[in-house]
């Protein structure tokens, strides 16, 4: 039993050690600093910003990186008081809030949104005038886009949210959404709303979707990130860092780090795509 | 030496009393604080309306008021006599098991955390509500009034069962000595007694269902409008403040976050004024 512990650990040890000589490349930026990055904001960064930390803190024992969420809105704020250093939002700023605090962003990766509605719908496409009468209210019920004969349940996110700003905008041409459409708080929630409704239609992050929810196909192109980043589908926005003036050598190595080639693959296991 | 102990026992008391009162103050001078340049600037008149829309300009937070009072009220209106219910159930069958069984059960609800019974109503009881009534996507007022009923349910019985304890002893007694069955103690003698105490249970009840943002924000479908019927989507202030706080912080819509903080805070002060001057009439009636 000890042998096999000690076999394990022996094993465990060496594959940290070719991991760490494997990544020490892109991280040698690293070497010589030490502090603390505090980050906060956007909610769709966090697994990214994990990953990145967890390298860089195995690499440099001296770094200290701690990671909040709180959404978009939040990351300006704290930012912009200089609560934190990096605050990361899913929307580009505001010309107010870049004025007020003095902003810079950095995007690192590329999002598509998807039009969602429940796998069993027989509707697979639609064009972006139909989503618009959709959410407008105009069309209220299924059959008049090829579908069942019942009433279309609407649902649309808070509007602090960064993925409703770019639907908003790209998809509805900034037209309205009709007043009595749910509005669900987090990508997670949208989901599990529109997985349980067979008459439900809804719009979410792409690195969100699963087999509970089917994606629509929009004007004949099927929403996928790389259909995202090659601009074929017009519907993304990129996920941001910010700081607040320019910032100090260590957070401007990890961001840096984060928009450099070694952080690909992290943002590619996570459903996004990097921005090169 | 007791009477040393006993000082010290009253500072203690005291302190804690200013702390906790200070801390109420706290937070309504910040609340005011952090809304004064709303209430000054004459962009009230923009909240107090009744279009909520900010990216056509419009702000008004009425309907998320609307939607508090519906929801609190009906969801108090059902756990009423439920508590009630279970109240007699426990007085008429006090030495029982099944009483004890009970009581334990309503104890344990307490310490559930909201987020569950929201999370669980998502599951198993916002799907029926849209097969029953087929009329939208079962996230709606009346949906959430249930769960909401469910959660202050133990507050009710709780306050209500501790007024009637601290009451019964002599009641209980003298009642029992006239051969009053258990049944008719309850209510010809325990329930006008202690007729104070359910009012305070209920607003206790009412106050928590004015406060709690979780099940509205899972359940009641937030849409912020005024709703025509049981089954349409509401939105309450409390969901509103969490929904609307990560909008960018210039904005009006931001601001409508304090208004409605400080809205909330008049609307529970209200009402617990309003229980305190009734309990009072209450009290001289009795006299």
């Amino acid at each position: 039993m000890r042998k096999i512990a000690i076999a394990v650990s022996a094993l465990l040890l060496m594959f940290f050690m070719i991991c760490s000589v494997q990544a020490a490349d892109p991280l040698v930026s690293f070497a010589h600093l030490k502090g603390t990055i505090e980050i906060a904001g956007g909610t769709a960064h966090i697994p990214v910003m994990k990953d990145a930390a967890r390298a860089i803190m195995t690499y440099n024992p001296n770094i200290r990186i701690n990671i909040a969420g709180g959404g978009s809105g939040v990351g300006v704020q704290k930012v912009g008081e200089g609560l934190v250093d990096i605050g990361n939002t899913g929307r580009a700023l505001s010309e107010a809030e870049i004025s007020r605090y003095g902003l810079k962003s950095y995007p690192f990766a590329m999002d598509g949104v998807a039009v969602i509605v429940h796998p069993s719908n027989p509707v697979t496409q639609l064009s972006a005038e139909q989503v618009r009468q959709i959410f407008s209210g105009q069309i209220s019920k299924w059959d008049a886009v090829k579908g069942t004969s019942d009433d279309i349940h609407l649902f649309t996110r808070d509007e602090a949210s960064g993925t409703r700003e770019v639907f908003w905008k790209k998809v509805l041409n900034k037209g309205s959404i009709a007043t009595r459409a749910d509005v669900v708080p987090s990508n997670g929630a949208m989901k599990t709303a529109v997985a349980q409704d067979k008459d439900a239609i809804g719009y979410m992050s792409i690195g969100y979707v699963d087999d509970s929810v089917k994606t629509v196909v929009l004007d004949g192109v099927p929403a996928t990130q790389e259909n995202a980043l090659s601009g074929k589908y017009p519907v993304a926005r990129k996920l941001y860092m910010n700081t607040k003036g320019d910032p100090t050598p260590l957070v401007k190595a990890f961001i840096a780090y984060i928009q450099s080639p070694a952080a690909e693959p992290m943002i590619r296991k996570h459903g996004f795509d990097p921005i090169k | 030496m007791t009477l040393r102990r006993e000082w010290w026992i009253q500072k203690g008391l005291l302190a804690a009393t200013l702390t906790s009162v200070a801390a109420i103050f706290l937070l309504l001078f910040l609340l005011l604080y952090f809304s004064f340049p709303l209430l000054f600037s004459g962009d009230l008149k923009q909240l107090f309306s009744w279009r909520w829309n900010p990216f056509e300009g419009h702000y008004g937070i009425l309907p998320m008021m609307l939607g508090t009072l519906l929801l609190s009220i009906l969801s108090t209106v059902m756990a009423f006599p439920a508590a009630l219910g279970i109240c007699a159930f426990i007085y008429t069958h006090r030495n029982s098991c099944l009483s004890r069984l009970l009581l334990l059960v309503v104890h344990v609800m307490t310490s559930i955390p909201t987020v569950i019974y929201g999370f669980v109503s998502v599951f198993i009881l916002v799907p029926p509500m849209r097969r029953i009534f087929a009329a939208g996507a079962g996230f709606c007022l009346l949906t959430a009034a249930l769960t909401l009923g469910l959660l202050i349910l133990p507050t009710i019985v709780l306050v209500f069962h501790a007024y009637l304890t601290q009451a019964g002893g002599s009641l209980r007694a003298v009642s029992e000595s006239l051969g009053l069955t258990p049944m008719e103690q309850f209510c010809f003698v325990m329930l006008p007694s202690a007729s104070r105490g359910l009012v305070s249970a209920l607003i206790l009840g009412f106050c928590r269902a004015v406060g709690d943002a979780m099940i509205p924000l899972m359940l009641a479908g937030n849409a912020a409008q005024i709703p025509a019927s049981f089954l349409d989507s509401i939105r309450t202030l409390s969901a509103h403040v969490a929904l609307v706080l990560a909008t960018d912080s210039q904005s009006m819509a931001y601001q409508s976050v304090f208004a409605s903080g400080l809205l909330l805070f008049v609307m529970i002060a209200m009402v617990t004024a309003l229980a305190h001057h009734l309990n009072r009439n209450m009290l001289s009636r009795c006299r």
